[in-house]
C-alpha cells in the first residue's frame, strides 16, 4: 500500500483525466456516434433487405400457390367437362340405343303386324285362290266326273266328306 | 517472532490460485458438457475469475 | 509484494548461484538431459520463486561462497535500477543510455511545476537527476524520479527512514507517460475518425478500420448489450474509448519504447474513478435501494447488508484499478527479469533459454494486454448494468 501511495503521481493523474475526458468527448462526437450510427444503419438495411426478401419469397409462394390453385381448378374443370361429355355421350348412346330399340321394336311390331296382315291377306288370297282352283278343279273334275253318274255321286260324297274334315 | 508480510502474500496467492483454478476447471467441465454454450461460459468464467483476482490483488497490496 | 524488485532479483541471484555450483557436472554429456530438466523445472516454479524468492535467495547466499560476489551485486543493482527506470514514469523520453560514458539517448520533456507561481523548464536541466535545476529563483532536484525543492546546492534532507523531507512542488510535468497517452489519443482519434469517415462513403469500412470495426461490434454485442441491457447506448462511447485506450497503451508497453502507462497506479486510478463516477451518476432508484435497503431479505439482514454493499461500491473500482496496474506491472517486471537472466547466466544455454522464455512470455503478455483491456471494459459494463438495471419483480431477490 505504501508503495502504491508512493508511486502515485498527482500530475499524471491530472493529465490522464484531462486527456482521457477530452479523448472521450472528441471520439464520441467524431468517431463513435458516426460509426455506431453507420453500423446501425447498415444493420437496419440488412434487416430490411432480409425482410423484403422474405416478403418477396412469401409473395412468390402466394403466386405459385395461386397459379397452382388455378391450374388445379382448370384441371378439375376439364375433368368435370370430360366427365360431363362422357356422361352425355353415354347418355346419348343409351338414349339412341333405347330409341333404336323402341323404334326397332315398333318397326318389328309393325312388320309383324304387316306380316300378319299380309299373311292373313295371303292366306285369304290363297284361300280364295285355293277356292277358285278348287272350284276350277272341281269344275274340271266335275265336268269329267259328271260325265258319269256314279262318279258324280261319289265325288259329291267325297267332297262333302272333305268339307266336313276341313 | 514476527511473521513477514510476504507470508500473508503467499497465503493470498494460494487462496486465489485455488479459487481461480476451481473456476477454470469447472468452466472446462461445463464447456466439455455443453460445447455450444462456450461463449457464455467463458464470459461468466472471466467475470468470476476477475472478481476473485481483484480481491486477491487488493489483499496482496494491502499486506 | 511490497517490494517486487528485490524479490525478483533474489530469484535471479538464486538462479545464478545454482548454475555456478553445478557447472562441473554439466560438462558431463550424460547429465545434459538431466540439466535440461533441471532448468525446466526451475522455470516451472518461477511463480513460487517470485513470491518467496527473497527469503530463499538470502539463505542460499549464506551457504555458498561466491568469489565474484561484489561484481554480481553490482550487476544486480544495475539491473534493478534499469527495471525500476523502465516501469516508472520519467521526465525525459530516453530510448537507451550508455552507462560507461553516462550518455542518454532520447529527448527531454517540459517540466511544469506549481510552486507559488508557474515554473516551466526543460527536463534537460536536471541532467537525469545529476544536477540541480533553477527556475525563477527556485531550485529543484530529481531524487528517485521525483522532483524536490532544494537549496542552490541541491541538498536533500532525510528522515530516519531515509525518506526525503524536502518540499514537493505540485507537479504537472509532461512526462513520458503523458506523451504516450497523448500519442495514443492522437492515434485513436485518427484511426476511428478515419473509420467514421470511411463509413460515409459506403456501408463497408475501408483500410485499417476493417480490422477495428469487428472489435467495435464485439464490444457492442458481447460486452455492452448483454451486461447493461437496453440502455447500453449511453455507455458505448466510454466503453469503446476505455477499451481501445487500455489496449493500445498495453501494446505500447510491450514495444521497446519502454513505456509502462497502464502499469502506473495514477493512470489506472484515473480510469477506475471515471468508471466509478459514471456508475454512481447513472444509478437509478433501484440501484440505491439494493445498496441501502436490500429488498427481499429480513429486516435485520438489511442492516448488515447495507455497509457491506456500500463497501462493495468502493471495492469494485478499487479492484478495477489494482487489477490493471498489477497485471501490467507484473508482466513488465517478469519479462524484464527474464531478459536480465542473460547477464547472470553467461552461457549459451541460459541465454538461449532466456530468449525463448522471453519470447513466449511476450506472446502471453500480448494476450494479457487484450485480456486486461477486455476485463476492464467488461467489468465497467457490468457495473453500469447494475446501476441502470430495472427490477419489476422485487420478490425475486
Amino acid at each position: 500500500m505504501d508503495k502504491l501511495i508512493n508511486d502515485f503521481s498527482f500530475g499524471l493523474f491530472f493529465w490522464q483525466i484531462l486527456l482521457f475526458v477530452l479523448l472521450l468527448l472528441l471520439l464520441r462526437k467524431f468517431a463513435w456516434k458516426p460509426i455506431l450510427n453507420a453500423v446501425n444503419e447498415r444493420e437496419d438495411g440488412i434487416k430490411n433487405a432480409l425482410a423484403a426478401a422474405e416478403e418477396a419469397k412469401k409473395e412468390m409462394q402466394n403466386v405459385t400457390a395461386d397459379s397452382e390453385k388455378l391450374l388445379k381448378e382448370a384441371r378439375a374443370e376439364r375433368e368435370a367437362m370430360l366427365k360431363e361429355a362422357r356422361e352425355l355421350k353415354e347418355k346419348m348412346i343409351s338414349d339412341s340405343k333405347e330409341l333404336a330399340r323402341v323404334e326397332g321394336d315398333k318397326m318389328i311390331k309393325q312388320a309383324q303386324a304387316t306380316i300378319e296382315s299380309e299373311k292373313k291377306a295371303a292366306v285369304a288370297d290363297i284361300k280364295s285362290q285355293v277356292a277358285n282352283l278348287s272350284v276350277e278343279i272341281a269344275e274340271k273334275v266335275i265336268k269329267e266326273q259328271l260325265s258319269n253318274k256314279d262318279k258324280q255321286l261319289k265325288l259329291v260324297e267325297d267332297m262333302l266328306g272333305d268339307i266336313k274334315l276341313n | 517472532m514476527e511473521i513477514p508480510g510476504i507470508v500473508g502474500g503467499g497465503l493470498i496467492v494460494i487462496g486465489v490460485g485455488i479459487g481461480i483454478g476451481r473456476i477454470g476447471g469447472s468452466a472446462m467441465d461445463a464447456i466439455a458438457r455443453q460445447p455450444e454454450a462456450t461463449g457464455k461460459i467463458q464470459t461468466a468464467m472471466l467475470i468470476a475469475a476477475a472478481l476473485i483476482e481483484g480481491i486477491g490483488f487488493a489483499a496482496l497490496f494491502v499486506s | 509484494m511490497t517490494k517486487p524488485l528485490e524479490i525478483k532479483s533474489g530469484f535471479a541471484f538464486f538462479f545464478l548461484k545454482e548454475c555456478r555450483t553445478f557447472a562441473p557436472i554439466f560438462r558431463d554429456r550424460y547429465f545434459l538431459s538431466f540439466m535440461h530438466i533441471n532448468y525446466f523445472t526451475k522455470f516451472l516454479f518461477i511463480g513460487l520463486l517470485f513470491f518467496s524468492g527473497t527469503i530463499f535467495a538470502q539463505g542460499v547466499e549464506h551457504h555458498i561462497d561466491v568469489p565474484e560476489g561484489a561484481n554480481n551485486a553490482g550487476m544486480e543493482e544495475e539491473i534493478d535500477e534499469d527495471i525500476e527506470h523502465h516501469i516508472q514514469d520519467s521526465y525525459s523520453f530516453t530510448f537507451f543510455s550508455d552507462s560507461e560514458t553516462g550518455k542518454h539517448y532520447g529527448f527531454p520533456l517540459p517540466v511544469i511545476l506549481w510552486d507559488d507561481g508557474l515554473h516551466v523548464f526543460s527536463s534537460s536541466k536536471f541532467h537525469h537527476g545529476e544536477t540541480v535545476a533553477e527556475s525563477n529563483g527556485n531550485h529543484y532536484k530529481l531524487y528517485h524520479n521525483k522532483v524536490y525543492k532544494t537549496d542552490a546546492a541541491g541538498t536533500i534532507n532525510y528522515d530516519e527512514e531515509h525518506h526525503p523531507t524536502n518540499a514537493k512542488p505540485l507537479d504537472f510535468s509532461i512526462t513520458k507517460n503523458v506523451v504516450m497517452m497523448f500519442v495514443t489519443g492522437l492515434l485513436m482519434f485518427l484511426l476511428f475518425a478515419g473509420l467514421a469517415k470511411s463509413f460515409k462513403k459506403g456501408p463497408i469500412a475501408t483500410g485499417a478500420g476493417r480490422f477495428f470495426e469487428p472489435i467495435v461490434l464485439y464490444i457492442r454485442d458481447d460486452i455492452a448489450k448483454p451486461n447493461i441491457g437496453p440502455k447500453y447506448k449511453k455507455f458505448m462511447p466510454y466503453l469503446l474509448t476505455v477499451f481501445f485506450f487500455i489496449w493500445f497503451l498495453n501494446l505500447f508497453g510491450l514495444t521497446p519504447l519502454g513505456v509502462n502507462v497502464t502499469g502506473n497506479i495514477a493512470v489506472t486510478f484515473a480510469l477506475a474513478i471515471i468508471t466509478f463516477i459514471i456508475t454512481q451518476f447513472s444509478g437509478n432508484k433501484n440501484y440505491w435501494k439494493h445498496i441501502f435497503w436490500m429488498p427481499g431479505v429480513p429486516v435485520p439482514m438489511k442492516f448488515i447488508l447495507a455497509p457491506i454493499e456500500l463497501l462493495g461500491v468502493f471495492i469494485k473500482p478499487f479492484a478495477l484499478m489494482i487489477r490493471l496496474y498489477a497485471n501490467i506491472m507484473a508482466g513488465h517486471v517478469v519479462l524484464m527479469s527474464i531478459i536480465a537472466l542473460v547477464f547472470f547466466v553467461q552461457n549459451w544455454i541460459g541465454g538461449g533459454l532466456s530468449l525463448v522464455l522471453a519470447f513466449f512470455l511476450s506472446i502471453i503478455e500480448l494476450l494479457v494486454a487484450a485480456l486486461q483491456a477486455y476485463i476492464f471494459t467488461l467489468l465497467s459494463a457490468l457495473y453500469f448494468g447494475f446501476a441502470v438495471e430495472e427490477h419489476d419483480h422485487e420478490e425475486a431477490h
